[in-house]
């Protein structure tokens, strides 16, 4: 795979792929906030927020963000982990 | 009813299944035949080895004590996984290129290779994960009793602590059988991912059976489970705020740092891409385990009486109700679960205590020189063997202090705090390049004692190995020091504060003191490679023949020789290995070829060290950037050393041609000097010879004419030693060798003495001075200046041609000089003549009789001596010369 | 009638010597000395035999010798030639101009004899 082929190639897809692992970055950040969610419910006219409640919300919440996760999972082809050595996609670290 | 006979042949066949699934993967991935092994079905699988006896029985607990609390434990894990973008995928990055064997080796390594780091990480580990395996067995245990309990034939119930026992034993046992046959390199261990990866499709399985045998057999449907819910203890939603984001986040720093999950994750894996697929796929079996905990909680504070163990309802509900099979599948589910984190918490913690505690010890005792490499893995694979044996040993006697009453969660929660003071320091080291060494210690060792102080010692109970006294009071009577009540933060859960104070002092300490303090060379270097990892090549090739590492080469070397040479080098090599396309096989073979081509870019020890990097995992060790940076130093100062010779051998040659000329000058006029000298000397000794034969000969001569001829001879005698007293004398001159002898003269006196010494030569002549202006004092050396006088007027005799010759001489004193003019009226000089006539042996008329030609030359050599110069004046109406002397001293 | 020689030497003292020699021992010699015309005198005087000096102000010896050799009148007047450079080369340079014989300065009075008496065609 010489660097020059590579770079055509990424380039046509380039922008979906760095989109992607954005997604990829705020989907923890996402999850983190809609599970802390339930915290902020406030009890309306003093009635209680019953346990089944939450448990579903949770447990729909947990299946969306595994469907998510596998989504952009899918997305980032394996050329993405190789493309980092090539420095083709951004990557985070400092 | 079941027996617990039963109990134990169906754990004892379970455990031989495993093994012989272990034994069966082994033998598959030695033969290379483990291409299924690589599915990241399997990685997935194993990272189930976070869902232990805490999740299959303690999760029930939770929740029956304390609701939805116990979700925590699994959201943090899943919110690891969905963002393993961040950390996971750098974690498993590093972990392969570096070929990290446990998570005490990548803190270490990270620091400088530091080994205290690792011992100290070692320690701590151990230490934090003892109460964990002591949960397993007491869960294991607990179990066992549950159907000793239920079985009415049984007439004592086995002792509890010798079940504990018992079961550490055979744990040992079988760890040590499984997990030490022989040692990877990796410290890959394939039996026991498979095997694991097995034991999580078993404990799903068992753990949604009773889940759904409560929610569909004893609830009678989704609808009245929920109406079961909210009427039950736990109905509503009051989990305090800090406890939920406290424990999520607990969760989610264990899941990274535990030990087992540091190995099946990343010691153990495969490919980064399966990361992957575990990003989604374990949030989704980590949902499916918890999904039926509350139903089968609330059944269990519905249906058993009070007072039972809720830890157990996965196994007293099933029980109650007469459903002996599915009480075994589930008691199968507990037991396989406990010993799956048993032999991989066990397996880990042996490597590390091995490799960074027993083994340098054993290597520093025996001088660490010269080791046979079967001694070492024989030495390697004892101290394994006993570090586990040891580690189960801990596990027990935790238990038997910690008196085996605590709730299960509680444990857990305790282990959990431990192994998460590790995370600033491995957090720190992955994104931070300012993380050093110390401060890495500083923060483990601060964290590890608040937590020891906080957390640990009080979870034995009181007065076991903290006083009450201190647990009220605080230590020495400060309030703000009581170990659960740090710094007057009260009421808050025991775990969450712990956590909290550990954690922030452990970061502030790690950040601190980082920061203050400079870390060393190699610290740097390794900073370097882990920070950026993602900018160097990257990871190590999984098995032998990845062309994953061909690809890394190929990029590397495209980057050094050049896109086209690159290709065609890998081209070449591949088909001559057979293979199509453009990625040869990565064999030591087209490794040296490579590395032999690239250093001819970039340097032996640079290629070497880019080859094995990729290759061989190791990291750019100082050494070898030092080898390198030696190579190109010596390499420039090799260059400019030549370029200087270069430069000098030009010049040399430059100056050598032109002495060489010179010389050729030189020599040309030597030969054209001593020929004319030889013509000179010839002449007069003809005459000499011819005549003196003559007189010698004669019989009869007249007396004239032997006067004559007598006299010829002599003439010619005279005329031949004046020649060579000139010749002589003008050598001198132009060496510089003559000495001249300054005195103070009149200019009158020396005309005077000059006028008379040269009375004899030719003709007569009139010698016309103004004497007053010859009243001139001179400073010089007056004979010679008398010798270029006489010269001048020699020479006016001899040649001057009027009819009536006449020598003017004329002095004229000016400033700093003397100028003396010899002018006669004869012909002069001819003017194509006029350039030579200072030349030697040149003559006027070449009718040399009386003088070799010297004359004018001896008078340049004087004067040039003397400081001053003679010149003839052209255009004079005859022959006109200019002295100049100088007055002053020069 | 005896026979002439010719003497091209423009050293007078070495002249009187060469002259007296031969005309003690019987030949009839004349004199000149310098270059410039010394091919005419030969013309005028046509001598039987050439004494010829290299160093000669005006024309050389060689010159003078190349020039009488190619007339035909005197090419084959015999010619000893007298220098004071007495090198091989000098040697070589005089046979290929045309001497007949080559002597060096100084040279003994009878081996001059004894050469003019040998060169002298009879």
């Amino acid at each position: 795979m010489s660097g020059k082929k590579t770079a055509v190639f990424v380039d046509r897809r380039g922008y979906r792929r760095r989109r992607m692992t954005d997604a990829a970055r705020l989907l923890p950040i996402l999850g983190a906030g809609l599970i802390c969610i339930p915290l902020l419910w406030k009890r309306p006219e003093g009635t209680e927020i019953s346990t089944s409640s939450v448990m579903i919300y949770l447990f729909l919440v947990w299946g969306g963000l595994a469907l998510l996760a596998a989504v952009i999972s899918r997305y980032l082809a394996p050329e993405d982990i190789s493309q980092d050595r090539e420095g083709n996609v951004r990557n985070d670290e400092a | 009813m079941a027996t617990l006979n039963i109990l134990i042949v169906v754990c004892v066949l379970y455990v031989a299944f495993l093994f012989a699934v272990a034994f069966g993967a082994d033998r598959a991935a030695r033969q290379g035949r483990g291409a299924w092994l690589r599915s990241p079905v399997i990685y997935t699988l194993s990272l189930s080895i976070y869902c232990t006896a805490w999740t299959f029985y303690g999760a029930v607990g939770f929740a029956a004590r304390s609701g939805l609390e116990y979700l925590t434990i699994y959201l943090g894990p899943t919110l690891v996984m969905i963002g393993w973008w961040w950390t996971l995928r750098k974690m498993v990055r590093v972990g392969r290129s570096q070929r990290i064997t446990s998570i005490a080796d990548l803190i270490s390594s990270r620091y400088g290779k530091s080994n205290l780091l690792a011992v100290c990480v070692t320690l701590i580990a151990v230490i934090g994960t003892t109460p964990y395996i002591a949960l397993q067995l007491q869960s294991v245990t607990l179990s066992f009793e549950a159907f000793a309990q239920a079985d009415p034939s049984q007439v004592n119930a086995p002792n509890p602590q010798s079940t504990a026992l018992w079961v550490a034993f055979g744990l040992a046992l079988f760890t040590i059988l499984f997990g030490t046959r022989n040692l990877d390199a990796n410290e890959r261990h394939h039996g026991v991912v498979m095997a694991i990866a097995l034991e999580a499709v078993v404990k799903l399985f068992a753990l949604l059976a009773v889940g759904v045998f409560v929610v569909w057999g004893l609830a009678g449907g989704i609808e009245q489970t929920f109406a079961r819910i909210d009427a039950s203890n736990i109905a509503r939603w009051d989990v305090p705020g800090s406890r939920w984001v406290g424990l999520t986040l607990l969760s989610a720093a264990a899941f990274i740092c535990l030990p087992r999950m540091f190995q099946v994750m990343v010691v153990e894996n495969e490919d980064e891409g399966h990361l992957r697929t575990a990003s989604w796929a374990f949030p989704v079996y980590l949902m499916m385990i918890s999904l039926f905990v509350v139903p089968i909680a609330v059944l269990g504070l519905d249906l058993l009486p009070q007072g039972s163990n809720p830890d157990l309802f996965v196994l007293t509900l099933p029980l109650h109700e007469g459903q002996d099979g599915l009480a075994i599948l589930s008691f199968l589910g507990g037991f396989s679960s406990a010993t799956s984190m048993v032999i991989v918490a066990s397996i880990a913690l042996s490597t590390m205590v091995s490799n960074h505690i027993v083994m340098p010890i054993w290597l520093w005792s025996t001088g660490g020189t010269a080791i046979m490499s079967g001694d070492v893995r024989h030495v390697a694979l004892l101290a394994r063997r006993l570090s586990i044996a040891g580690i189960l040993f801990l596990g027990y006697l935790y238990y038997q202090i910690s008196g085996g009453g605590t709730a299960l969660a509680a444990i857990g929660l305790v282990s959990f705090a431990g192994v998460a003071q590790f995370l600033p320091a491995l957090m720190g080291g992955l994104f931070w390049r300012g993380g050093n060494r110390v401060g890495a210690v500083s923060g483990l060792g601060v964290g590890f004692f608040l937590w020891l102080y906080c957390l640990f010692l009080p979870s034995f109970g009181p007065n076991v190995l903290l006083p009450q006294s201190v647990m009220d009071l605080g230590l020495f009577g400060v309030s703000w020091l009581r170990p659960e009540a740090m710094f007057g933060a009260e009421g808050l859960n025991r775990v969450v504060h712990a956590v909290m104070w550990s954690l922030s002092f452990n970061t502030m300490a790690y950040v601190l003191v980082s920061m203050i303090s400079f870390p060393e060379p190699l610290e740097r270097l390794q900073g370097a490679q882990f920070v950026n990892v993602f900018q160097h090549s990257a990871t190590a090739g999984s098995w032998s023949g990845s062309m994953a590492r061909s690809e890394d080469l190929l990029i590397m070397s495209q980057r050094i020789l050049g896109a086209k040479e690159a290709q065609a080098f890998f081209a070449q090599a591949a088909s001559e290995q057979g293979l199509v396309g453009y990625l040869p096989e990565p064999t030591p073979d087209f490794l040296l070829q490579l590395e032999r081509e690239l250093s001819g870019s970039v340097g032996v020890a640079t290629a070497h060290a880019m080859i094995s990097q990729i290759v061989g995992g190791a990291a750019v060790s100082v050494e070898d950037l030092l080898a390198v940076a030696n190579e190109a130093a010596q390499i420039m100062e090799y260059s400019s050393k030549l370029e200087a010779k270069t430069e000098e051998q030009t010049r040399t040659a430059r100056q050598l041609r032109e002495a060489n000329e010179k010389l050729t000058q030189l020599s040309q006029q030597k030969d054209e000097f001593l020929s004319q000298i030889s013509h000179e000397l010839r002449t007069p000794m003809t005459s000499i010879r011819a005549f003196s034969e003559i007189l010698r000969d004669a019989d009869e001569l007249d007396a004239d004419k032997q006067t004559h001829y007598a006299s010829i001879i002599h003439d010619e005698t005279i005329r031949l030693t004046r020649l060579l007293n000139d010749l002589l004398d003008l050598s001198v001159l132009e060496n510089g060798q003559v000495e001249l002898s300054r005195q103070e003269g009149q200019l009158i006196d020396l005309l005077d003495r000059a006028e008379s010494a040269a009375g004899d030569v030719g003709h007569n002549i009139t010698i016309q001075r103004s004497r007053e202006v010859e009243e001139i004092t001179v400073y010089s050396d007056l004979d010679r200046l008398v010798q270029v006088f006489i010269n001048l007027i020699s020479n006016a005799r001899k040649y001057c041609d009027a009819e009536s010759p006449v020598l003017s001489i004329k002095a004229a004193d000016q400033d700093d000089k003397i100028t003396l003019d010899f002018h006669d009226n004869g012909s002069g000089i001819a003017v194509d003549q006029q350039a030579v006539a200072f030349e030697k042996f040149s003559r006027i008329g070449q009718t040399g009789a009386d003088g070799a030609g010297l004359g004018l030359a001896i008078c340049r050599e004087v004067m040039l001596r003397l400081g001053g110069s003679i010149s003839y004046l052209p255009g004079q109406n005859g022959a006109a010369f200019r002295l100049v002397l100088p007055k002053a001293e020069t | 009638m005896s026979k002439q020689v010719l003497v091209i030497e423009d050293e007078q003292n070495i002249i009187e010597a060469i002259s007296f020699i031969l005309a003690r021992d019987g030949w009839d010699v004349k004199t000149h000395s310098n270059g410039h015309d010394a091919v005419d005198v030969v013309r005028v005087r046509n001598p039987d035999l050439i004494i010829l000096d290299v160093m000669l102000p005006g024309k050389s010896g060689f010159d003078i010798l190349s020039e009488l050799r190619q007339d035909a009148q005197m090419a084959h007047t015999p010619v000893l030639m007298l220098t004071a450079r007495g090198q091989k080369k000098d040697r070589e340079m005089a046979e290929r101009a045309g001497a007949n014989k080559f002597m060096t300065k100084p040279f003994s009075n009878a081996e001059v004899l004894e050469t003019v008496r040998a060169m002298m065609p009879s």
